[in-house]
């Protein structure tokens, strides 16, 4: 029963790599586009749900580190020149040092402690973005940004952006794939349980913590650089306090601890933004009706939920046809 | 800083405290009662000045009238929180409680946007514009609103726990929601009551401080985690103390964005932080709670 389950997995998931292969060639500027940002916004999920979903911690603010990797990118090559190249893997070394000290301290809080403490550091690092004019441009932004090529060969076009993200995008599933079934997801998994459990059995809790938010800030960062080569432009507001709740509904939407359902879960919010987000504040009111509803009735988030939903379903109708027969 | 200019920091931020000690009040009830941290609290103070500026923009109805419409309109949106999102979760793991209670922040923060208004919206002084000085610091009569409105519902607040039999059942269900039980306290009921005194508080806040500071839909993160460093400070049980560490944030802040304007909310956040970090981290270590 499980192997037969397992094969269907992998079809499915070939179906829809085939699919996201093929997509760009139907031409479709405009899904080609939106694909781009659901890319980008998958690097960013995938990253939470290893942090919320398998660590079982918090973070209110990652669009902080997310505007970090956008803004360093941006300001080293629009002001000073630097290749694109050179300014992606410094972007993210420098967040993932402004990550580690920041959870430093931020990871000696718990549970409400901490979703508030992250929320702060999400505000303040905005006030920057914003307050730090003579480098971020402030409110106004930061044009100019240089697109990213390789060689002669420029991702110019969408439709050659859209492989290069979904390509960082792979890269990042393999990478988190491989975390989670390895020793060390054991151990977050171990950390989600009971830390005082994970503790008492040689795990060091507050170093997987932060090594997983760290890891996670790496992975805003990279799709921040991505991001901003694709606008050629930045601003402070993509990165502000909704974001990042919108962030946690994409994860809470593609079930927290589901890496692969972090892509449906940033799918779905880029889509209802695309329909609902140009007629004023609908989309919010549909953001927070969805964290409040799955949370009460699925709390492993909406695609796991329906899941169970179906697994229930089956077992009952199984179960009911047991009964008729044995009639 | 001269002296005229330190007085008038300290009694801007003691205004600007007095809302803070409302919004950390209702985070230590509703805490205390509950063990539910309310991410929606400031949503409430938010919701305040919007109904009110709803209220006076759609009637001619007395300010007295309209503060009055606003905190049970608020209330009841208190309650319909605790009733439609808390309570069928209250069994839940903290984050996903976190999870909710944001989710109803932002619904409140969509449907004001949708409903009431996007922009920033200003309401009249209750009597006026008038100022006058004191020690070289100005001083609207607004502000005296705000600080004895706030010092009248801070007091009514502690002698309702303190004095009363209600206040005596919410502080049993804070000490053991099971023993409480067993005494005949509807532990339901004083979670959805403390929800009402919560939002009751925000809103009064909210109210008083709109002429003084336009209301926007964005307001309420940010005021927020002010109340909720104020409520850690006072442990959220040590009321006086609550209030002491929401005047103290008030005046900080002032002072420090003296000096530096421009990152004013940056470096006020930045040592709210540290106090909670240094503050939490002492409370986790005390209680082991979360």
């Amino acid at each position: 029963m499980a192997g037969k389950l397992f094969k269907w997995q992998y079809l499915i998931i070939a179906l829809i790599a085939a699919g996201l292969i093929l997509l760009p060639f139907s031409g479709d500027i405009y899904y080609t586009s939106i694909m781009v940002i659901i890319a980008i916004y998958s690097m960013l999920t995938i990253g939470l749900c290893l942090l919320m979903g398998y660590t079982g911690q918090i973070s209110l603010g990652h669009a902080a580190f997310y505007g970090t990797g956008a803004f360093i990118s941006a300001i080293t090559t629009a002001k000073y020149g630097w290749s694109p190249w050179l300014a992606m893997p410094v972007a993210a070394i420098s967040t993932a040092a402004i990550a580690y000290f920041i959870g430093l301290p931020i990871f000696r809080l718990r549970g409400n402690y901490l979703a508030m403490g992250t929320l702060g550091m999400g505000i303040i690092i905005w006030v920057l973005f914003n307050e730090l004019d003579q480098f971020t441009g402030g409110p106004s932004g930061l044009p100019g940004v240089p697109g990213l090529s390789i060689g002669g060969f420029a991702f110019d076009t969408d439709f050659r952006y859209y492989y290069l993200v979904w390509g960082v995008c792979a890269v990042m599933l393999i990478i988190s794939y491989n975390i989670i079934h390895s020793r060390s997801g054991r151990a977050l998994r171990a950390i989600h349980g009971s830390e005082a459990a994970s503790e008492a059995v040689g795990i060091n809790v507050s170093q997987f913590k932060i090594q997983v938010f760290v890891l996670s800030a790496v992975f805003a960062s990279i799709a921040g650089s991505l991001y901003v080569h694709y606008l050629a432009y930045v601003s402070p507001s993509p990165f502000d306090f909704m974001f990042s709740i919108k962030l946690v509904v994409m994860a809470v939407i593609g079930g927290l601890a589901n890496i692969w359902g972090a892509v449906f879960g940033a799918g779905a919010v880029v889509m209802i933004d695309q329909h609902l987000g140009t007629f004023g504040e609908l989309d919010t009111i549909l953001f927070g009706l969805i964290l409040i509803l799955v949370m009460i009735f699925m709390s492993h988030g909406l695609i796991p939920g329906i899941g169970d939903l179906y697994e229930k379903w089956r077992t009952r109708r199984a179960k009911a046809q047991d009964a008729l027969s044995s009639k | 800083m001269s002296s005229d200019q330190l007085a008038q920091y300290l009694f801007t931020g003691l205004t600007q405290g007095s809302l803070y000690a409302l919004i950390a009040l209702g985070f230590a009830i509703t805490y205390t009662v509950t063990g539910i941290i309310n991410f929606a609290q400031g949503e409430f103070v938010m919701l305040g000045g919007m109904f009110s500026y709803y209220i006076l923009d759609n009637t001619s109805l007395p300010i007295a009238a309209v503060f009055l419409i606003s905190v049970i309109a608020v209330s009841l949106v208190g309650v319909l929180l605790e009733l439609l999102a808390i309570r069928p979760a209250r069994n839940s793991p903290v984050v996903s409680l976190i999870i909710i209670t944001i989710g109803a922040s932002i619904l409140i923060r969509g449907m004001v946007g949708e409903y009431i208004s996007k922009d920033a919206v200003p309401i009249p002084s209750f009597t006026g514009d008038g100022k006058f000085s004191v020690l070289g610091a100005v001083v609207t009569y607004q502000s005296l609103w705000v600080i004895g409105i706030a010092l009248v519902s801070v007091v009514g607040f502690y002698l309702l726990l303190s004095r009363t039999m209600i206040g005596k059942a919410l502080r049993a269900c804070s000490i053991n929601k099971r023993t409480a039980s067993l005494m005949g306290i509807n532990a339901s009921n004083m979670s959805t009551l403390s929800f009402l005194i919560s939002a009751a508080l925000g809103a009064i806040g909210g109210i008083v401080i709109a002429p003084l500071a336009f209301t926007q839909v964005t307001i309420g993160v940010s005021l927020g985690l002010r109340g909720f460093v104020a409520a850690a400070i006072g442990g959220f049980t040590n009321i006086p103390l609550i209030v002491a560490g929401a005047l103290g944030l008030g005046i900080l802040e002032q002072l420090g964005g003296a000096t530096l304007s421009a990152y004013k909310d940056a470096i006020a956040l930045g040592a709210l932080l540290v106090v909670l970090i240094i503050r939490a981290g002492w409370l986790q270590t005390a209680t082991g709670s979360e």
